[in-house]
């Protein structure tokens, strides 16, 4: 949950599918890092998929947001689907050139590809907490 | 009915209040209104951000000002 009043607005919800596969734990780990720079909130999918109303009206109303997939299957956007949340901005880590498989030591190189698919999505420039700006996650109403 | 306005205090949270308010006034709806500051209580409605405005423990708008037409319309479905 956002600490900060109004925090929502200008932010990027990021959903990982946080799958049982190597793609699936990069989405994960990328979410967190891109989290912890700045970039946007990692948010609950779980929530969502559980169709608990504060979660999937979170999902519909937000500005800004992008769905991290491991692989074509497609968890996170189904779940969308399910709960009647457009999609918005997209990324599968196996259109990445990763191979899914069932190797959790995850690579450095491997998690930066998948931030800058992120970015890329999101139209976002560089990590704000790379580039020496305040995260967006500070906004607030006047 | 019950309502609950979510969010810590700011100026728009106090005009997501007084919104409620008057669509409570026009549509003549009775309900119990309470506002939620606390953040670990707020973090209990899976929100992504406030003002959010919760009917009868259905979550209907988050992380902006709810327009009034559309409060009048959760008040009396």
């Amino acid at each position: 949950m956002a600490e900060n009043c109004c925090a929502s607005q200008g932010n990027i919800m990021i959903l990982a599918c946080s799958g049982g596969s190597n793609v699936g734990q990069l989405s994960n780990q990328a979410a967190i890092e891109l989290t912890r720079e700045g970039v946007g909130k990692i948010f609950c999918l779980a929530g969502i998929g559980g169709n608990l109303s504060g979660f999937v009206q979170s999902a519909k109303d937000i500005d800004q947001m992008v769905t991290i997939d491991g692989c074509k299957v497609g968890c996170a956007k189904a779940i969308l689907e399910q709960a009647g949340v457009p999609l918005k901005d997209y990324v599968v880590i196996t259109d990445l050139g990763i191979e899914k498989d069932k190797n959790f030591s995850l690579k450095a190189e491997e998690i930066a590809r998948v931030k800058s698919a992120v970015l890329d999505a999101c139209g976002t420039g560089a990590p704000a907490a790379a580039a020496g700006q305040a995260p967006k996650t500070i906004g607030c109403c006047g | 009915m019950e309502i609950k306005i979510l969010g810590p205090g700011c100026p728009k949270c106090k005009q997501t209040s007084q919104i409620v308010a008057e669509a409570l006034s026009e549509t003549g709806v009775e309900a119990t209104v309470e506002k939620v500051t606390g953040v670990m209580d707020i973090a209990g409605y899976g929100v992504f951000g406030t003002p959010a405005v919760v009917i009868d423990g259905d979550v209907k708008c988050v992380g902006k000002i709810p327009k009034k037409e559309d409060v009048k319309s959760w008040l009396t479905k």
